[in-house]
This record gives C-alpha cells, structure tokens and sequence, in this order.
C-alpha cells in the first residue's frame, strides 16, 4: 500500500513561482496582471496548506516527502526532502495564511509605488524560503531556507534602496544575523562531525538514547547555545536585537510579515524542532530561558519611550520573542509555539493597522504627532483596538491565553522568569495603551490639515500619498481593511485553541502538539523535563492537580492585574493627563534620556565593534596590509624586474660582434671555471 | 719530443687570434679567415691529443672538420662575392638590410 502523498513540494513551489513571474515579466505587465500573479500564487499555498491540513489525520506523522538526492559523501547524506509534523503544520499555517492576508494588504498599501512588482516578487520569495524553512526535514535545507528569508528581509528593508536610512538598515539587519548564522553554521558542523547526518529524524534517533548532560559541559550544550546564537540573530534577542528597529525602515506590510509575524519566529522554530537537543543539555536551555526573559524585558522597557509608532512595535515584537524564548528556555516548547501563533495574528494586525494609520496621516510616524483618529479611522480604531487588548493579555483575546500560558509554565522553572515575565507584560500593557490613546485618543496633533503632498511620507513612499488626489485624513481602501479585520477575528479568537485546564479548557493546542514534543526523554531519566508535564500525569495525581490548577488560577489574576495595571498607568498619563509625561520625562531626565535612545546599545555597539572593525580595517588591513604588503610586494617585484631588464637589455644589441663578443666572455668564464676545479681538486 | 702543453697552448693561441679578430675586423673576408683560424686553433688540439693518446679519432674528426671547413668556404666565399656584387662594399657594419 502506498502511502497517501501530499505534495507538500507544491507549498514552496508555487510562491516560488509568483516570485519569478513576477520578477522577470513584472516589470513590463499592468498592476493588475502583477496583483492577481502575487495573489494568486500566494493564496494557493495557502489553500494547499489548508488541504494538507484537512487531510492530515490521513497520514501517518511525522510525513516524509522525498523529491531528489542533494549530497551524497560517504555516510553522510543531504536530500531535498520535506517533513511535516504538528509543528510544521501549525507554522505552514500560520505563513501561509498571515503571508497571504498581509499580501492582501500590500496591494492597497504599495499601490501606488513604482516598485509594486518588485514587491511582490520579493515577497512571494520570501513565503517560498519560509515555507522551504518550516518544511525541511534535514538542518541543511532549513538553513537554506533560514538564509533565503535573511536575503528576502535584507531585499525589503531595503526595499527604498534609495533612502540611505533604508540601505544601511538592509545591510546592518543582513551583518547582524551573519554573526548569529556564524553559530548556527558551527552547530551544523558539530552535528555533522559527531552523528554524520543532518537529517532530524536520524540525529533524533541518535540523540534519544542520551540522558541530559550536566550543565555546561558537553556536546549537547555546545549544540544548543550555537543555535541558540543563531536564534539570536534571526529572531532578535540579546544581543543580537539592535537590526530589528532599524528594519522598520521597511515598507510597513514588510514589517508586519517578515518582522513581526513570521521570519523573526524562525529561531524559536528552530530551537523548538531542535527541542529533543535542547532537553538533553539544561545549561543550553537556561541559557535561552535568560536570553528570552531578558529581551523580554530590555526591549519592552525601550519601547516606552519611543515616539515612532513602528519602532514601539518593533520593540514589542522583541519583547514578545523574548517570551516565546523564555517559553522554550523552560521546555514549554508548545507554549512558545503557541505564543508564536497568537503573536503572528496580533502583532501582524498591530503592523497593517499602523500602517493604515501612517497611510491615512500620509506618512507621519511620530505618534506625538497623531492623535483622536478614532472617529476618522474606526476600522483601523477598532481592529488594533483588538489587538492591542490581545498583546495586552486582556483576559479573552488571544494573547491572554498563550502569555499565561508561558507566564504559569516559567513559574513551575523558576519564580523569577515569571516575576520578569509580569513586570514585562505590565510594561508591555502600559506601552501598547500609551500607542493606542495616543493615536486615536485625544486632538489631533499634527499638521492641521494633514495634506497628502506634505514630504514627510518616507522617501519613495511619497508616490503612494500623492496619488490620491484628495486631501484630509481617510480611512484606507477595502483591500487593506479585510486583511485587518480577518487578523481581528484571529487576534481575538485565537487563543481558544488553547484555552487551559485551569479555566476549564482543555489546551487542545498543547496536546495537539503533544505527539512533537513529548515524551524524547528515555524513560526513568532522574532528570525532569523542566515544565513540560504531561496532561495524563495530571490527572492521575487527583487533588494535587486541582490545587495546582487553582494556583495556576491566582497566578492568571496577577498576570491579568498587572495588565490592568499596565492600562490604568496608560490612561492616566496619555489620556487623562497628557501633560503629565513630559513632567515625567523632565524630571527624571537622565533615565528618561538613556530610554529614549535605546540604552546607547547602538552607540556602544558602534564603538566596541564597528569602529574597531573599521578602523583595524582601514589602519591595519587596507594601509597596513594591503597597500605595505600585497601591493608593495607585488609592485616591487615588478619593478625589480624592470629595473634589471633595463640594464639586461643592453646585451640584446643587434650587433652581432658584441653577441660573439659575449659568447667568447662566457666560454672563457666556463674554462677558467673548469681550470679552477681541475686545479681545486 | 714536444710535449703536448706547447702544442695546446698554441692552440689555444691560434683560437684566440681567431677570436679577437673575428670580434675586432669589419672586413668580411678577414672575419672568415679568422674563423679558419679558430677552426685549425682547435684541430691543431685535436691533432696534438690524438698524437699523444695514439688514437685516430682526433685524426679523423680533424678530416672531417676540414671537409666541412672547405665546404662553408666555398660558400661562404660565394655569399661574399654577392654581397660584394651587390653592395660594393665588404665592411660588415654595412649590410644590415634585414636588421630593424
């Protein structure tokens, strides 16, 4: 019996394909022939995902799908091959269907701009490098995938290449994560070295058997913190954080897609899939544990003081991954994933919604410059409204479940991830509040009358506002408000999936993802597996369960109070008395000022590795090296060469008497030499 | 009996007369003449070796020398007059027609 085939190489294909269509013929072809072949092709993977996942009960997990050999050297093979299991599925899903919406959205929001095709190219290359990333079977093809996304993000940072903000924003996103693929790639090789394979099934096989090591020794560690660098310089985490601000230089949709919702996910996707690693090597996960709760906090701490409204954003996202790192870092693997999943609806809409926001101000990004949009925008008002409620952890949207999800799972590791944990998501309230009441609450505080021709609109965006021929502040078209809406109904439904037993759901996400996540440690290890516990060993352990739940119950109220807490302090200061920040920020100027520009982590990175870089480079390797050295070596040789056939030359007379003249001179030399030996010996 | 130094030295006189005016004479005719001269400084050694080591090969390689001698005269004699018939000079320095 042949086993049911999914064609899963078709997810990856078919962007692929909208890619290359639409960057070879783009150019020359209508809007329209450009919108439907990016659509198209998008919304087909989409759609076949969605068949995957209908008839995913039909196969047998984890599916395998081989399509050619790609090295074969000695034992050590790498195929072109895909593997789909619960985690894959979900992030299939979820790149699909956000990469779709978000596509939706662009076709409103880059309407205008000359580059549309080119847009849309990239991102159809972007969705088939994710997919390729969360479909891979084997290391090396995921990080074929892993570098495809890092050239699709570096292509639309910088996809204004003529704004120098956005070019040196492309290249500074692109060094950064070469540091983090640096540890990634060492990983690769030390995989390869000690279980000659690349493949997860075959070094799960041969990882199984281990039992965890001790913290900081050992191959497993060694392993993990390597990818876990390398999670660092994909999804943003400390240290490796500073490109992902600076990537909103990037069309907004870009920034909601590849920023936000999918790419910068990839490293908790990689860690998770690596999880039967991770659980062998405790000192590898405390370490991503305190990176995550770290960046958590660091990053939400900054995005109180920003005034940009995508830069808020971006820190938040930060903030965010840091959680679903503190979720892996604890072994709540699902929970991360689960975070991931709400995260990409929430924080995809936060994104499209400030862009219909910047789009309806024409192109200002200064949220001190907004303000009592909601009556203007209330779709827009009432979507991020949505998803602002979500981030928050408002009890009922999708961010509530997941975050407390991962809040209760941290407490079980370590009370201090979790006292962190709610200190951030305090933090993460207040400053997402402050967004909301200063962008819709409140006069308006820009221009008077907020013309479409003012300049401000970003450099080549400036197109995309003129166009529109009519001035004042409007809602956007239909086809950037459905993409909202849908995100909407996600970020406030979303979360269902995994409500907890504590509130009387069942976490059907958790064990959906069970079968992934569960049960890699060889039996009667002594060593537990941190929070991941069992749903079936709960329910054996009778009132002990039920004392765990309502403490899992008295911990939601605080994480749900310190939300609360978050929007009290917002309303006070942003809505009730506006001018209460400023006093604020004078009186504590200092500390304010340190905020406000990011902890001078981009200044202190600037002195301690760029300008070293530049100048070792300039001093020593360019003036030193290559001019003294390479260049000195090579135009002395020459000139040595030169300066000898200039006096050589002269032999080559053309006189034939002084050529005999010199046959003679050398005969004689050659009989006084043989003389002097006859007469030596 | 003379000994064979006084025959190699003379020799190798009669091959550096040859040398010297073969470098130092514009005259192509002298300049042959001072070829013969090398070509007999080194068959006089020849001679003088087999001579002393009682072996005919010097002998014989010094008829063959002379046969080949007698040959490039006649040559080589040819090529002068032709020379001499089109160019009416015999100074060496002169005929550089081929050179650039």
């Amino acid at each position: 019996m042949t086993p049911p085939t999914l064609n899963l190489w078709l997810i990856p294909i078919l962007p692929l394909a909208g890619a290359a269509i639409n960057g070879f013929l783009g150019k020359k072809s209508s809007r329209p022939a450009v919108t439907v072949v990016g659509l198209f092709f998008s919304g087909a993977a989409f759609a076949w995902a969605l068949s995957v996942a209908f008839r995913f009960s039909s196969v047998e997990l984890p599916y395998q799908e081989y399509l050619a050999h790609w090295i074969r050297s000695g034992i050590f093979t790498v195929d072109f091959a895909f593997y789909l299991d619960q985690l894959s599925l979900v992030m299939l899903l979820v790149v699909t269907g956000v990469g779709f919406l978000i596509h939706i959205y662009s076709v409103g929001y880059m309407w205008e701009d000359p580059g549309f095709y080119r847009f849309f190219s990239y991102l159809n290359l972007f969705m088939f490098f994710m997919l390729t990333l969360v479909l891979a079977n084997n290391y090396l093809l995921m990080f074929i995938g892993w570098e495809g996304v890092g050239l699709a993000s570096y292509l639309l940072i910088g996809f204004w290449f003529t704004k120098d903000a956005a070019a040196s924003a492309g290249k500074k996103a692109f060094i950064v994560n070469r540091v983090g693929d640096f540890g990634f790639l060492i990983g690769l090789f030390l995989l390869i070295h000690h279980f000659h394979s690349l493949d997860f099934t075959q070094i799960f096989d041969q990882v199984r058997p281990l039992s965890p090591e001790t913290a900081g020794r050992g191959l497993l560690t060694a392993i993990g913190i390597l990818f876990m660098i390398g999670a660092c310089g994909k999804s943003a985490q400390i240290p490796l954080y500073v490109w992902l601000p600076d990537a909103m230089e990037g069309p907004t949709p870009v920034s909601a897609l590849i920023h936000a919702a999918t790419m910068v996910t990839a490293g908790v996707y990689m860690v998770s899939r690596s999880h039967f690693i991770f659980e062998r090597a405790p000192g590898a996960l405390t370490v991503v544990a305190v990176i995550g709760t770290l960046t958590a906090f660091f990053a939400a701490t900054i995005g109180i003081a920003q005034t940009d409204i995508k830069k808020v954003l971006a820190y938040s996202t930060v903030s965010q991954l840091g959680y679903m790192f503190m979720a892996c870092g604890v072994g709540a693997f699902s929970a991360g994933i689960f975070h991931l999943m709400t995260h990409a609806f929430f924080k995809g809409l936060l994104f499209l919604a400030a862009g219909s926001v910047i789009h309806a101000v024409g192109g200002e990004q200064d949220m001190r410059k907004m303000g009592g949009l909601r009556t203007k925008l209330p779709w827009t008002f009432w979507t991020m409204t949505a998803a602002t409620l979500a981030i928050s952890g408002i009890p009922g949207f999708a961010g509530f479940f997941s975050k407390d999800e991962i809040l209760w799972r941290s407490y079980q590791a370590s009370w201090a991830y979790w006292l962190i944990g709610v200190i951030t998501a305090l933090i993460t309230s207040f400053y997402m509040f402050r967004l909301w009441f200063l962008t819709f609450f409140g006069e308006y505080r820009g221009a008077v009358s907020p013309s479409h021709d003012l300049e401000t609109h970003s450099a080549n965006d400036t197109a995309s506002s003129h166009g529109h021929g009519h001035g004042g502040i409007h809602e956007s078209p239909k086809v950037m408000l459905v993409p909202l809406v849908i995100l909407a109904i996600l970020s406030v439904v979303g979360g269902y999936v995994g409500v907890p037993e504590s509130l009387g759901g069942s976490n059907r996400f958790d064990h959906f993802l069970g079968p992934v996540f569960r049960s890699t440690l060889p039996a009667g290890s002594g060593q537990t597996q941190m929070g991941e516990k069992g749903a079936p060993e709960k329910e054996t352990e009778g009132t002990e369960a039920k004392t765990e739940a309502s403490r899992e119950l008295s911990f939601t109220g605080i994480s749900v109070f310190a939300a609360l807490v978050g929007f009290a302090l917002a309303w006070q200061l942003y809505y009730r008395r506006p001018d209460w920040p400023q006093k604020i920020a004078t009186s504590l100027a200092g500390l304010y000022r340190v905020v406000a520009n990011k902890y001078y982590v981009d200044e202190i990175y600037a002195a301690l590795v760029v300008k070293p870089l530049v100048l070792g480079s300039t001093d020593i390797l360019w003036q030193g090296v290559d001019r003294k050295v390479i260049d000195d070596t090579v135009n002395n040789a020459a000139d040595g060469a030169r300066h000898v056939s200039d006096q050589v030359r002269h032999m080559e007379s053309g006189n034939l008497r002084s050529y005999a003249g010199w046959i003679a001179a050398g005969a004689a030399v050659l009989i006084a030499y043989m003389i002097w030996r006859g007469v030596a010996e | 009996m003379v000994p064979l130094s006084y025959y190699l030295v003379l020799s190798g006189i009669l091959f550096a007369c040859g040398v010297t005016g073969f470098l130092i004479k514009r005259n192509i005719i002298t300049i042959f003449m001072s070829i013969e001269l090398m070509l007999n400084g080194v068959n006089l050694s020849f001679v003088a070796f087999a001579a002393h080591w009682h072996t005919l090969a010097g002998q014989v390689f010094v008829f063959f020398v002379m046969v080949v001698a007698a040959a490039e005269a006649a040559v080589g004699l040819a090529i002068i007059l032709a020379v001499y018939r089109t160019r009416e000079t015999l100074n060496v320095d002169q005929v550089n027609l081929l050179k650039l």
